[in-house]
């Protein structure tokens, strides 16, 4: 029997005993295994959801990096580097993606089975979301003092605070369509903000 | 039978003794090196045969014998200026168009090539005219590294061939490589190279147990890094990172040697200089400004041309002089607060390293930006070196600490205009993967270009070019059919892979690039071909410990299954796998490679039958649990 027709287990590449899918290190060698294909939810343990909690979530993640850094194995074989390298980057990937919210969103519409507004040949087709981005731009452009970006930084945060829980909810109700264009609005507010900040610093060193 | 010795999992257990080389923390510096020994997490530096100095001026002086380092290659600036080399760290990885733009700031000259780039279209790296000498910066930075060896391996009495070696943060790719291939010249084999700040961090972190946001101000000879990093239950975590790989103390002994010049001019005295004499001229500036950290005014005699003058130069004038340059870092630290979204309150503590850091107007600039009084209680010229040699130990005996670092800079690729496609952001946590697909904008295009660049500027030609490969044998397609997707590596030293493939056809096309900045495999070996150290023996002995580790791995893997699964074993199979296991480790004592590869080998197919029944019963156990699950 193939050992490929139960994908619950594979084989250990040290041992070559069996080894759970989702093993990291073999429990009866103790070798490092690959990633594998899990999604960036199941590697922290959770079941996907756009409301996490994201310092519970870095917990899991130092406490797994610090087995599987790199650093953890320069004094292994090359395989085992390689492993570590492979197993650090899956884990920095996933960390990354739920980390920000926006690429949480377009995450989960990846894995939800949509494309996801404003990536590689999809425009934006919201002609109110673009006129509330040309206004915000324009005010942005128009400011001149420190307390006026201040005060726009402060309103886009407790917009996309807003969008934020609003985007939770479309998800968990698997609204995709609504949930698609919440996190468009979210990455122009995201980027908004974003701008209003370097525009302050530029004012500051000037 | 033998013991087990059981281990965690992901728990480094202690290499043999026959591995357990001894590996040292190297901080190779613009303008001073240091080499630290960390032993039990109590690092300290290695000074020179009369228990004084640890620094090493990061000079070579190239006579008619060996090249000499240090202290003593320093002297013979006032004699034999033309044949000395100093900051060389500068033109790391630099390729001739970088070299343009510092021209006139360089105390020697530099060769130019005919051409500026090789056949295969990379970049040539700069050559330095030295006497009767043509040297690369990497042949150079190998002899101050072959110093520091010779130095580690004289104080430890044993001989050193690992180290972990600090880089600034900033360092793009090019850089690091040829870091990395100084290492590989002076025989050293690079455990890790770690980002200074990084280094600094955890030569404070372990000392004072420290847990928060801290902010690192590195300001050295030549380079400037600002880090931001989150310690917290011994991981340290790099949260953003900046700098400017051309500022630093050398610059403001520029400003200073200027100064003199044209107070000599004012007098009367011609400002003509040949290189010899502008290198006495920074020696001397760099002594007015060292003698400026504690005085208010400093008097200096220069002598050039046959006309000696006198100079007094006061504090207030030398801090306007540099106000430019502290300006520059305290927009760049602003920048990278701003990057990570930390306000300077946050900032636990700042710690101030490198040499340049001594200077008081460094000092109040960086207490001003961070409104707090920086950290100091650790040599701002030895706290890189410690840290380096903290992580060396760590690396090689094992660490309740964990650095998780960053890339510096921007990565990307040239798409259609010249614009610039970012694949992986600066301050993204290495090591990482990432890819990018990308399409045809021509019917039948049956191969395109790949050109890697480096930078946060959207125009290719403002970012720093890394590599340029043609991913050809593409099928025949419509415009925007073939799926060619890039692949971005960046591992834990924070080098770069390349590679790219078409997806649609499931043809394999993959062409691997690493950014060799300059140096090539072929220079590369003729370089070691003509070195001293023994490459080949070097290169066959690691060879033969990779094979051991790999053979005791696989020896310590079989037996951890013979006791999960000593039902399933075979008398049979339990006597094949003790004779391979008893052959392999008679090839092990042994030091023929091949012996050692063939036996394990051996012991892979001894074991192989055991290794199916432990699978098939695996399987039927699963599968039973599934009947079982079925009839609940």
């Amino acid at each position: 029997m193939s050992n490929t027709d139960h994908p619950a287990h594979k084989v250990c590449w040290s041992c070559k005993g069996p080894v759970d899918a989702s093993a990291l290190f073999c429990d009866t060698c103790n070798a490092i295994q690959a990633p594998g294909q899990l999604d960036h939810f199941k590697r922290f343990g959770l079941t996907p959801s756009f409301v996490l909690d994201i310092d519970a979530i870095e917990a899991t993640y130092l406490k797994q990096q610090q087995l599987l850094h790199p650093d953890r194995f320069a004094s292994k074989s090359g395989r085992e580097q390689a492993l570590s390298s492979q197993q650090a980057a899956s884990l920095n990937e996933a960390f990354e993606t739920l980390k920000n919210p926006v690429s949480r969103a377009h995450y989960m519409l990846r894995l939800a089975g949509i494309e996801p507004e404003g990536g590689e040949g999809h425009t934006v087709n919201d002609p109110e979301l673009l006129m509330e981005a040309m206004e915000m731009r324009e005010a942005l452009h128009d400011a001149a003092d420190k307390g006026t970006i201040d005060a726009m930084i402060k309103d886009t945060r407790k917009q996309a605070r807003a969008c934020e829980a609003d985007l939770g909810d479309a998800l968990a109700s698997n609204a995709f369509d609504t949930a698609k264009k919440l996190t468009t609005r979210l990455r122009y507010l995201m980027k908004m903000t974003e701008e209003a900040r370097a525009k302050k610093s530029r004012l500051a060193a000037a | 039978m033998a013991l087990l010795k059981i281990h965690e999992p992901g728990e480094t257990p202690l290499p043999h003794e026959d591995e357990r080389q001894i590996a040292v923390g190297i901080d190779l510096g613009t303008t001073n090196s240091v080499v630290a020994i960390s032993r039990e997490e109590k690092p300290e530096v290695l000074r020179d045969k009369s228990g004084g100095n640890a620094i090493v001026p990061s000079v070579v002086y190239y006579g008619e014998d060996t090249p000499i380092v240090g202290e003593a290659a320093r002297d013979h600036i006032n004699t034999d200026a033309s044949r000395v080399v100093s900051s060389v760290k500068r033109l790391m990885g630099r390729g001739l168009e970088d070299v343009k733009l510092v021209a006139g700031t360089l105390p020697y000259d530099v060769e130019i090539p005919e051409k500026s780039e090789t056949d295969n279209g990379e970049p040539m790296m700069v050559r330095l005219n030295v006497g009767n000498r043509v040297l690369t910066p990497v042949e150079v930075s190998a002899d101050i590294l072959r110093a520091l060896r010779a130095r580690a391996e004289e104080s430890l009495d044993q001989p050193v061939e690992k180290a972990v070696i600090t880089v600034p943060a900033y360092f793009d790719d090019g850089a690091r490589t040829a870091t990395k291939d100084a290492a590989k010249l002076a025989g050293i084999e690079v455990l890790r190279l770690v980002n200074e700040p990084t280094a600094a961090a955890l030569a404070y972190g372990l000392d004072n147990g420290v847990e928060g946001l801290y902010a690192v101000y590195d300001l050295g000879g030549g380079t400037f890094d600002i880090s931001l990093l989150k310690m917290q239950k011994g991981v340290f975590q790099v949260k953003a990172t900046g700098g400017d790989a051309a500022l630093g103390g050398d610059d403001f002994d520029h400003t200073i040697a200027e100064y003199l010049l044209a107070e000599r001019k004012e007098g009367g005295a011609s400002d003509a200089l040949d290189a010899s004499d502008a290198k006495r001229l920074l020696k001397t500036a760099r002594k007015v400004k060292e003698g400026l950290t504690d005085q208010d005014a400093v008097e200096v005699a220069v002598a050039l041309n046959g006309v000696e003058t006198t100079h007094t130069v006061t504090r207030d004038v030398f801090e306007a002089m540099i106000a430019k340059l502290v300006t520059r870092t305290a927009t760049i630290t602003e920048q990278v607060l701003d990057d990570a979204d930390v306000l300077p309150e946050d900032v636990k503590g700042v710690v101030l390293v490198g040499g340049s850091t001594r200077v008081p107007a460094v000092r109040k600039a960086v207490a001003d930006l961070f409104e707090q009084e920086p950290l100091s209680d650790i040599d701002p010229d030895e706290v890189v070196a410690l840290g380096a040699a903290l992580q060396a130990e760590a690396l090689t005996g094992g660490s309740d600490n964990l650095l998780l670092d960053v890339t510096p800079l921007s990565l990307g690729l040239e798409t259609m205009g010249g614009i610039v496609e970012k694949v992986i952001d600066r301050n993204t946590p290495i090591p990482v993967s990432k890819a990018q697909e990308f399409t045809t904008y021509q019917d039948g295009q049956s191969a395109m270009m790949i050109h890697v660049v480096q930078g946060e500027r959207e125009m290719v030609d403002q970012c720093r070019s890394l590599a340029r490969f043609a991913l050809t044998g593409i099928p025949s397609m419509a415009a925007g059919a073939a799926r060619i997707r890039v692949q971005f590596n960046v591992d834990a030293d924070g080098l770069l892979t390349v590679s790219a493939r078409e997806e649609t056809t499931g043809v394999e096309q993959e062409v691997a690039v690493k950014p060799t900045y300059g140096i090539n495999e072929i220079d590369m070996a003729n370089m070691l071909r003509e070195s001293m150290i023994h490459a080949r023996e070097d290169m066959e002995m690691r060879l033969l410990t990779e094979a051991r580790v790999e053979a005791r791995r696989n020896i310590l893997a079989v037996r951890a299954a013979m006791d999960a699964d000593r039902a399933l074993l075979t008398p049979e199979d339990d006597q094949n796998i003790a004779d391979a296991i008893a052959k392999l480790e008679t090839a092990m004592a042994g030091d023929d490679r091949d012996v050692v590869n063939e036996a394990a080998e051996a012991l892979e197919n001894a074991s192989r039958p055991f290794a199916e029944s432990r699978m098939d019963s695996r399987i039927r156990q699963a599968l039973a649990g599934q009947n079982v699950d079925e009839v609940n």
